[in-house]
């Protein structure tokens, strides 16, 4: 994998774990980590353009303070120094935080998200907000009402999405890790088209306060990096239990970056027998390469089935929908955002919501007001939420046979611009491996495992049980030394 | 009710009512954040990105909150259970996230019951948690709606601010069991600590559902009435609507089912929107927020931890007095809290009968620790017991104890002058009476009791307030042999 070339200071590190050592050691400053990076968006962003607003003020303010805190002996945190890019659906206090929606258009919110604080709090600088599809609601980042995101591998194609920016800013080398958010694969899938780490954690293990909300029940916040290890610190550093959202995991979790050099010995790679068919050849390919790369590192691949995977699809696009129709009812240009005046308040919200939102996230919206309604509840939401329990539990069985299940992220590598534009359905099924596990609620992650067709990344997905990050992260690292090993290269 | 045809209206027509009361609870802070909960504040002061509904922004449920509700449900004789929350999903500007985080099919206090001071038994169908509304005042236009106002302000104070709305089962048959209700409900939530339950201020709201039929036929269709801001417009509200809906259907006209909105000034309800306008809520579950599950253990603490309710104290008082439950004078005291008070005259050797109409007439300024000692009173109602002070000089010597905030009740009537006049000096005074009105003796003689009061009259007069009344008609009955 050839990641394109940016201007280098040769002293810095690629990897977050690099820069963080380097930073607390004292051999490298915060303030020159952040220069090397804004000179890499500054020759490369307005051709990838992943970034709604780089925070170089900020970012360079917040690098002098680390240095400074280094300089008087001071512990600052397992991300000292590392520059982090936050797709734009995260709160930043005094930070326009846009969704990539004209409907948010010049909204400073006057909180930071609990991510924000604990990124703060670990000694990481946020350098910029990332582009998205609008309200994270894409797989491509076209939706965003800001103008697309390119990927860095070939810029006439699309970075995946929602959180296409975000991928694209660690693939592009604008920073080394970032996060994105995954309501149905949209840290993963941009990840794999991308060639980056992505992870979405169980449901809970990262609080969701201060994420702009798109389907409160599957929203997950995860990291993407350019190594399995630089994803578990900033995946250790953002998780835990939040008092400021209730659906956070009470329960401590034990940091996953101890858990990498454990190898697969002994654990069961679960195939999943029953996945629906979709994947290109040079994506079931590379699947078929990870699994023998897994069965060498001593792992035992076993077959599983999992029967409602192939029906997460519909249910998603119901329940997802039905959430965002709720969530996105506040923006009414009643109190924040943009405000279209009309003669009464029921034309105001017409007019404002017609400006402010894009032809997807409207479609969503009444697809979503639709399924709720009296008389089509029972139809649509409520058997959805039944196909829901379904696939819990078909997985649930699935995991007493297997540790983790491997499957492809997404169909297809990156594909044109324009590929999927008209026709919502094909860009729907960009998402038909991953949405499952956010309707389980368990953790997913995509690891990068050579390329496949016009040279462009594949990224293979680890499945696996509720709260077993350990063993996800083992699994990905292996693949990773695989990747990176004699064997691996496609 | 005892004879099942009392309560029905003109024309042999039922009124069928069912109450949904909306009351805000006492805590420090809202419901899912912590700001502030208090009313009277500078507008938008007590907010925050929960209470606004900004993007990102995520509830928390108030534990407080919580245990105030389930104290209401525990004094409604509800069933305590696990339950959830729901999106209630609507636009209007004071309604921060155009949804209202409410319960549904799942609320905590489930199928309770209200007893009303005559005995009455008021089904509770369930009591459930929810937030409040920030509040619209709409400038301009004209009678401070919506439609057709200039601009509206809005106060988000009150947004977020936990709210208990109780709903009563259609077993109320009159107005005035409605008011009953309400006040007895008012009274319950008072005692429990669970909220100030202010009308006038918005801290306990009342809908009511009316509908009429004949006895022994269904239900009639029934209409929502809002906007009934205190237990005599409710009463009021009920009537009219009664009346307007036995007029329609009598008249060959059909009651259609709508939400109607009281109006003070003209004593009349007027259409607020029709069932066909109905906001269609789509409820579903709030994925904001987990299940409450509140424990065996938890429910049990609340309920061990509630105080006598009003009902109960009503009838220890009643008990200990030997007067009726439903008698004015208990029905005020308990209001009030004095009971305890009234209690504790009677501990410290004082008449507790006499004690509970004292504290009823003169401790109206008081709350329900009163200033004036129980054992000063106790020594008043003594004094009377022993026939040294007649009702009238008790009454004086009540006044200036209270004023004072206590003092020696002998002291006070020594003070005043008032000794209790001997029996001979009073039997000379009645002897004049009768003297000076011999019409008026008479006709008591004759047996014409309204003729006593002229000469019972006269005599408090000559002796200046300090006969003992008993005492006088006592000597009157002597010597009409």
């Amino acid at each position: 994998m050839t990641l394109p070339t940016v201007p280098s200071v040769p002293s810095v590190p690629s990897t977050a774990a690099g820069i963080a050592a380097g930073v607390r050691g004292g051999e490298l400053r915060a303030a020159d980590v952040v220069e090397h990076h804004l000179a890499a968006i500054a020759a490369r962003e307005p051709e990838i353009h992943a970034f709604n607003l780089v925070m170089a003020d900020q970012a360079r303010a917040a690098a002098a303070a680390i240095d400074a805190r280094v300089a008087a002996g001071e512990d600052v945190g397992p991300l000292a120094g590392v520059p982090v890019a936050l797709k734009d659906n995260m709160c930043t206090q005094g930070v326009p935080t846009t969704c990539s929606s004209r409907i948010l258009d010049g909204w400073r919110p006057p909180y930071d998200a609990t991510v924000v604080s604990r990124l703060a709090g670990a000694g990481a600088v946020v350098i910029g907000k990332t582009n998205l599809d609008e309200f994270a609601m894409g797989s491509s980042t076209e939706n965003s009402g800001f103008g697309p995101t390119r990927n860095p591998h070939d810029t006439t194609r699309v970075p995946g999405g929602s959180s296409g920016g975000s991928a694209a800013a660690v693939a592009a080398g604008f920073s080394p890790v970032s996060l994105g958010s995954d309501t149905g694969g949209s840290i993963r899938q941009p990840a794999a088209l991308c060639g980056v780490v992505g992870v979405k954690p169980t449901y809970g293990y990262v609080s969701r306060y201060g994420l702009i909300a798109f389907a409160s029940s599957l929203d997950q916040i995860g990291p993407f990096a350019t190594t399995v290890h630089d994803a578990a610190l900033v995946l250790d550093a953002i998780g835990g239990h939040d008092p400021h959202d209730s659906t956070s995991i009470p329960e401590p979790h034990s940091p996953l970056v101890d858990v990498l050099d454990r190898g697969v010995e002994g654990l069961r790679v679960g195939r999943i027998t029953d996945l629906p068919e979709g994947a290109d050849p040079d994506v079931a390919e590379r699947l078929e390469a990870a699994f023998d790369a897994l069965r060498d590192a001593g792992a035992t691949v076993v077959d599983v089935q999992v029967p409602a995977f192939g029906y997460a699809l519909t249910a998603y696009y119901l329940i997802a929908p039905a959430e965002a129709s709720s969530n996105l009812a506040r923006f009414d240009g009643v109190r924040f955002g943009l405000r279209v005046d009309a003669p009464d308040t029921n034309s105001m919200y017409s007019a404002t919501r017609a400006a402010g939102f894009g032809a997807e996230v409207k479609r969503r919206i009444m697809l979503g007001t639709y399924a709720l309604s009296a008389g089509y509840y029972d139809a649509y939401y409520g058997r959805a939420l039944k196909v829901r329990r379904l696939i819990h539990d078909d997985f649930a069985r699935a995991y007493m046979h297997a540790d983790v299940l491997l499957t492809p992220t997404s169909p297809t590598v990156a594909f044109p611009f324009g590929a999927k534009g008209d026709n919502p359905l094909a860009m729907y099924l960009c998402d038909l491996y991953t949405i499952p596990t956010n309707l389980a609620g368990h953790p997913g992650m995509s690891v990068p495992f050579g390329t496949g067709a016009d040279g462009l990344p594949v990224g293979v997905q680890v499945l696996a049980g509720t709260l077993d990050e350990a063993t996800m992260f083992r699994v990905g690292a292996a693949l990773e030394r695989a990747a990176l090993g004699p064997k691996g290269a496609a | 009710m005892s004879d099942p045809q009392d309560h029905l209206l003109p024309g042999g027509w039922e009124l069928v009512v069912g109450l949904e009361v909306h009351v805000e609870l006492a805590t420090a802070t809202k419901l899912f954040s912590a700001s502030p909960n208090r009313f009277g504040d500078e507008p938008n002061t007590n907010i925050d990105p929960v209470t606004l509904g900004l993007p990102g922004a995520l509830p928390v449920l108030n534990r407080h909150a919580v245990e105030l509700a389930m104290r209401i449900g525990a004094a409604l004789n509800c069933t305590i259970q696990a339950c959830t929350f729901h999106r209630k999903n609507y636009f209007y500007p004071d309604m921060p996230k155009a949804y209202q985080i409410s319960q549904y099919d799942q609320p905590l206090n489930v199928d309770g019951y209200l007893d009303l001071p005559d005995g009455f038994r008021v089904g509770i169908e369930r009591a459930h948690l929810e937030e409040d509304t920030g509040k619209s005042t709409h400038v301009g236009g004209s009678g401070g709606r919506i439609h057709g106002s200039d601009y509206s302000l809005i106060d988000f104070n009150r947004a977020g601010v936990p709210l208990v709305e109780i709903v009563s089962r259609p077993d109320i048959r009159t107005s005035e069991q409605a008011r009953d209700y309400v006040s007895e409900l008012r009274a319950i939530l008072v005692a429990i600590g669970a909220s100030d339950a202010k009308m006038e201020e918005g801290s306990m709201r009342c809908d009511a559902n009316v509908s009429v039929h004949e006895p022994g036929t269904p239900f009639g269709t029934r209409c929502e009435i809002k906007n009934v801001n205190s237990v005599r417009s409710l009463g009021r509200a009920i009537e009219y609507e009664a009346r307007r809906q036995i007029a329609m259907i009598e008249a060959g006209e059909v009651v259609r089912q709508e939400t109607r909105h009281w109006d003070e000034n003209d004593g009349r309800t007027h259409t607020l929107r029709t069932k066909e306008d109905a906001d269609d809520y789509r409820y579903f579950l709030e994925p904001d927020l987990v299940p409450l599950e509140p424990s065996p253990q938890w429910i049990a603490e609340v309920r061990e931890s509630l105080p006598l309710l009003p009902s109960q104290r009503r009838a220890r008082l009643a008990e200990l007095t030997g007067q009726p439950a439903t008698s004015e004078a208990i029905a005020v005291v308990v209001e009030r809290g004095q009971d305890q008070y009234v209690e504790a005259v009677g501990h410290v050797g004082g008449d507790i009968g006499r004690a509970l109409v004292h504290v009823k007439e003169a401790y109206a300024e008081q709350g329900p620790e009163p200033a004036v000692p129980a054992t000063d009173l106790a020594l008043l109602t003594k004094l009377e017991v022993q026939g040294k002070l007649t009702a009238t000089q008790a009454k004086a010597v009540l006044a200036e104890l209270v004023a004072n905030g206590g003092g020696d009740a002998e002291a006070i009537a020594q003070a005043k002058g008032f000794e209790a006049m001997d029996t001979s000096a009073l039997e000379a005074l009645v002897d004049q009476a009768i003297a000076a009105q011999p019409d008026a003796w008479a006709k008591y003689c004759a047996g014409e009791g309204k003729a006593m009061g002229a000469l019972v009259g006269a005599v408090m007069k000559a002796s200046q307030g300090k006969a003992d009344g008993k005492l006088v008609t006592a000597l009157l009955e002597q010597k009409k042999g």
